[in-house]
């Protein structure tokens, strides 16, 4: 038994299949992005299991081809498997064992990004600092303690725990939050419309409007955005029900207990033990044209910790890396005067370095070896003849 | 007597050649108009400095994909001639026939006959307002999504659009003598700007001064909207020196200071003494700038005369007839198995690498590049390395396989990189991620040697198949060397195109920190890797032996091709640089014509002529 599945796992044809499935795959998910879109066909086609077919006016889905994980994970096996049934100690096989050594790194590398990887923006005006990155994708509901100007204290609820419409009790705060309506990806609108209904809040801004459910974004370049109407519940009674929304960049305020609150849902922010402010944004154009030649940032690197004040500039191709976090020049304001760094925390980004290193030096050994008895072959057949 | 027969047709042949490149390269003395001269001066146009030659043949290319004019009395004209006429006499250039049109429906739309293919554009004016309607409904649809029609309509309209701002470039419109008017225009500056003065003043002025100042900068008006070339260096040596202007922006700017730019003045006077038919005056004038333009523009003026030389040579276009005449050598020395030819081929392959890679190198000293840094660039590279794999082939095996796959190789992939030229400039600007010499010499040039030994692999696996099944020609020997070839090829190509994969991960890990983002063309590179890994695998396994090798080295030819033109044209990812229709029509066939090797591959052994018992 155990034999027969070391054999199954180890044998060539489980490989060659793999490959060859790994093709289709790669094909397969190449094209679907035409229609699905890259975010969409990547979960899908890619970070799966199984491929799916969900038959129209059917409750289930019906798994069709092995998806990207199940493919990856049966060759990572079959790899390890065949590593140890056929590895005998010898000069032959070195190359052929980096190679392969190579792959697991690079597959392991990618895998662990996959999980761990965190992307981010920092979007700088000009003469702007910013301790922060927004998530693109995910939004909170943040409560800020804005009594002290100098100091803001923060606490934020994720979004996708508002979806439970349940009750909080922020740490260090004497109020409730409860949720009592959440809409995932929202639709606000100034007039009554079909499907929108009114917007049930007071006091603050926003009774006025009407607001309704919208489907979940697909496409790369657009997201959601969420709404909320958030209760605030102290021992006394409700201070009121706020209508948040990401539609809006300013805050809903109350007072309790002499100190000021603001109540904002925003996209999540990470915040960092740095500052970056934007002293210069560079877009630089070929003469007499509008092809751009080179977009750079010099922006001003501040570590109140280590005490480190200096001046950076990231150009394309050049990023920063610092403290963990690599920020790398990404977008820019319509008007020149405000840049957009893509800012990625991803604590296995050094793998494919290793791991092409690894590879590149297995293959040109493994080439080298089977070269050089070749041309000695021949040198002596043309001296024999 | 035959010893000396092999020895020396080998050299005749390439020495015949040799003597035929260098007539071929070796310039006529120009009587009349010294239009090399003329077209061998610098300008700016898309952002780098290139010659009136450049100029002139990217945008005939454009215009009727052929880098010569043919006169109505069926002579030819050199693109600079054309582009001289067009610039200096346009209601002279108007009844050129320059504008290629052979697709039905837009010959109705324009009220053409459908008997004719070029058409001038005086023809084609009166239906300007249908064509322009047309193109610019079809520009809100994107590139991938155009029918036939609407993207051979739209590439008309774009000529005619780059011929009418073409004409506007370097004199203004209705104006016959340039230095004359010149020289009323500075004249005219002072009266005029003291009339606009007085008027802005409230004051009486007078209005013939302020009417015919205005009447000239009305004129240079349109000029700077329009021109895309940027002929006039500053004068004044504080500007940037790569601040060229237009000659319309430069006359409107005159107006400042009253002093004409002598670039300006020069240009003028050329135009004068063309439109007078006046060779003398405007070689004086052409040599007089040149002179100047020596003095601080030295940088611009020697690349664009080397560029001038480049375009004149044409080395990729004598490479490609040379790799004809190897091929051609090659194939007889099958049949008829004398050396001589198969070393005449290989003699000849070399002779056609030296000039490959010649102009492939001063490509790159023009453009201050790596080699690759466009599709077209990547065809040259493709072949260039390809023909490498098929020469060291030849000179272990000796068999003339070697041969066939290198002059085959350089051959198709020469034409496929004329073919590419006719979307226009070449030597474009990298756009800002791409403008990066270390990633376009490490990533591109390992990813491009990836598509050429899979393609290469592909090619021996197509001779083997041929030649087994339809000649008797294909001994167990020579069938056992090109198996060993073909896996030594996919080797060398799971090599490079893994490599190349990781570089380009690597490079995006770098620029957008994100190190594989499945982008169509990082999985097309993915599915060369995965391919070719497949091929070694099944091979090591036993799974497959010669037959079934040279199948899964064909459709490596597939895979490569898709992934080469294939996901470009998907018109989604970092990599899609916009395509016609044609190119995937040639593309299905492509893939139609390897799907017909694979089914011929898998008729019965016995049936294959090499094999058949009978014929052994």
């Amino acid at each position: 038994m155990i034999r027969s599945f070391i054999r199954g796992f180890s044998s060539l044809w489980l490989t060659f299949s793999c490959l060859v499935l790994g093709c289709v795959i790669v094909f397969w998910g190449t094209l679907a992005q035409v229609q699905m879109g890259l975010y969409r066909a990547q979960e899908e086609i890619f970070r799966s299991l199984f491929i799916y077919w969900h038959p129209a006016g059917f409750p289930w889905k019906i798994p069709v081809f092995p998806g990207g994980y199940l493919i990856g994970g049966l060759l990572l096996i079959n790899l390890l498997v065949a590593h140890v049934r056929y590895y005998r100690p010898g000069k032959r096989k070195i190359g052929i064992v980096l190679v392969h050594l190579g792959i697991v790194l690079l597959l392991a590398g990618q895998m662990l990004t996959d999980g761990l990887s965190v992307e981010s923006v920092m979007h700088l005006r000009l003469g702007q600092t910013r301790d922060y990155s927004e998530s693109e994708r995910q939004s909170e509901l943040a409560i800020v303690d804005v009594t002290d100007p100098k100091v803001e204290k923060v606490v934020a609820i994720p979004a996708q725990f508002l979806d439970r419409r349940s009750i909080f009790q922020p740490p260090g705060l004497s109020f409730q939050v409860r949720i009592a309506a959440y809409r995932a990806n929202s639709e606000v609108s100034m007039q009554p419309a079909p499907g929108f209904e009114r917007v049930q809040a007071a006091p603050g801004f926003g009774g006025d409007l009407w607001w309704r459910d919208a489907p979940s974004e697909t496409a790369l370049d657009k997201t959601d955005v969420p709404s909320a109407l958030v209760d605030i519940q102290t021992g006394s009674g409700s201070l009121g029900t706020f209508f948040v929304s990401e539609y809006f960049d300013k805050p809903q305020a109350f007072t309790w207990q002499g100190r000021s609150y603001e109540l904002f849902l925003r996209a999540r922010r990470y915040y960092l033990p740095f500052s970056l402010k934007l002293l210069e944004f560079r877009h630089d154009r070929y003469p007499g044209t509008d092809i751009p030649k080179n977009f750079s940032s010099r922006v001003r690197l501040q570590c109140p910790a280590s005490g480190e004040n200096r001046e950076v500039l990231i150009f394309m191709n050049n990023p920063l890396r610092y403290d963990g976090a690599t920020f790398y020049q990404a977008s820019f304001d319509p008007d020149d005067k405000g840049s957009v760094l893509q800012v990625v925390r991803n604590p296995g980004w050094l793998t494919p370095y290793f791991a092409c290193a690894l590879v590149g030096v297995g293959l040109i050994v493994q080439f080298l070896i089977h070269l050089i008895p070749f041309l000695k072959e021949r040198s002596a057949n043309e001296t024999s003849h | 007597m035959k010893h000396r027969i092999e020895k020396t047709v080998p050299w005749l042949c390439v020495a015949g050649f040799a003597i035929w490149l260098f007539s071929a390269c070796l310039p006529s003395p120009e009587t009349g108009f010294h239009f090399r001269a003329f077209g061998s001066l610098p300008v700016l146009m898309d952002g780098r400095f290139q010659p009136f030659d450049s100029v002139a043949r990217n945008a005939l290319l454009q215009m009727r994909s052929k880098q010569t004019v043919l006169l109505d009395d069926g002579r030819p004209e050199s693109a600079t001639q054309w582009l001289l006429a067009t610039l200096a006499a346009p209601e002279m250039a108007d009844s050129q026939k320059i504008f290629r049109v052979n697709n039905g429906e837009v010959l109705a739309l324009l009220r053409l006959p459908e008997t004719r293919e070029y058409f001038s554009y005086n023809d084609i004016q009166p239906q300007a307002s249908q064509l322009f309607a047309q193109a610019g409904r079809i520009e809100g649809i994107e590139n991938s999504r155009r029918t036939v029609f609407e993207s051979q309509l739209m590439k008309l309209a774009n000529a005619i659009n780059l011929y009418e701002q073409l004409e506007l470039s370097l004199k203004p419109p209705r104006t016959g003598d340039f230095a004359a008017e010149l020289a009323a225009y500075t004249k005219s500056i002072r009266p005029g700007m003291v009339a606009m003065d007085d008027r802005a003043a409230g004051r009486s002025y007078d209005t013939n001064a302020l009417g015919l100042f205005l009447g000239f900068l009305a004129g240079y008006d349109t000029m700077a909207r329009y021109s895309p070339l940027s002929p006039i260096p500053p004068a004044d040596n504080l500007v940037p020196r790569d601040e060229w202007q237009s000659v319309g922006t430069n006359l409107m700017l005159t107006a400042g200071d009253g002093q004409l730019n002598p670039a300006t003045s020069a240009y003028a006077t050329m135009v004068t003494a063309y439109r007078a038919n006046d060779p003398g005056r405007f070689n004086h004038a052409v040599d007089g700038y040149r002179a100047w333009l020596a003095t601080r523009y030295s940088h611009e003026l020697n690349l664009a005369s080397q560029e001038f030389v480049f375009n004149s040579i044409q080395p990729f276009y004598l490479a490609t007839l040379i790799y004809i005449a190897a091929l051609l050598l090659a194939f007889l020395s099958w049949f008829h198995g004398t050396d001589w030819l198969r070393r005449s081929a290989f003699f000849l392959v070399i002779l056609a690498w030296v000039i490959h890679s010649f102009g492939l190198v001063f490509r790159m000293h023009l453009e201050g590049r790596p080699p690759v840094t466009n599709l077209y660039s990547s065809a040259v590279f493709i072949g260039w390395g390809a023909v490498v794999l098929g020469m060291i082939l030849e000179k272990i095996h000796k068999d003339g396989v070697g041969c066939v796959v290198a002059s085959l190789a350089g051959f198709v992939t020469l034409i496929i990189a004329h073919n590419l030229a006719l979307g226009g400039d070449t030597m474009e600007m990298m756009r800002a991620v791409l403008n990066t010499n270390f990633w376009l010499s490490t990533h591109v040039i390992t990813v491009t040697l990836g598509y050429a030994s899979t393609f290469v692999a592909g090619l021996l696996a197509i001779i083997y198949i041929l030649r087994g099944l339809l000649t008797s020609g294909l001994n167990p020997g020579t069938a056992r060397a090109l198996a060993r070839m073909v896996y030594g090829v996919v080797c060398f190509a799971t090599l490079f195109s893994f490599l190349g994969t990781v570089l380009g991960g690597i490079w995006a890990d770098q620029s957008w920190g994100r190190f594989w983002g499945w982008d169509p063309k990082e999985n097309g590179a993915l599915l060369i890797v995965l391919w070719n890994a497949a091929i070694l695998h099944a091979r090591w396994g036993g799974l497959v032996r010669e037959r079934g090798l040279m199948i899964l080295a064909v459709i490596g030819n597939i895979i490569t091709s898709w992934s080469w033109f294939g996901v470009n044209m998907l018109g989604i990812g970092l990599h899609s640089y916009g395509f016609t229709n044609a190119a995937f029509q040639w593309l299905l066939i492509f893939v139609g014509s390897q799907m017909a090797i694979i089914l011929l591959a898998l008729i019965p052994v016995k049936n294959w002529r090499s094999f058949n018992q009978n014929n052994v």
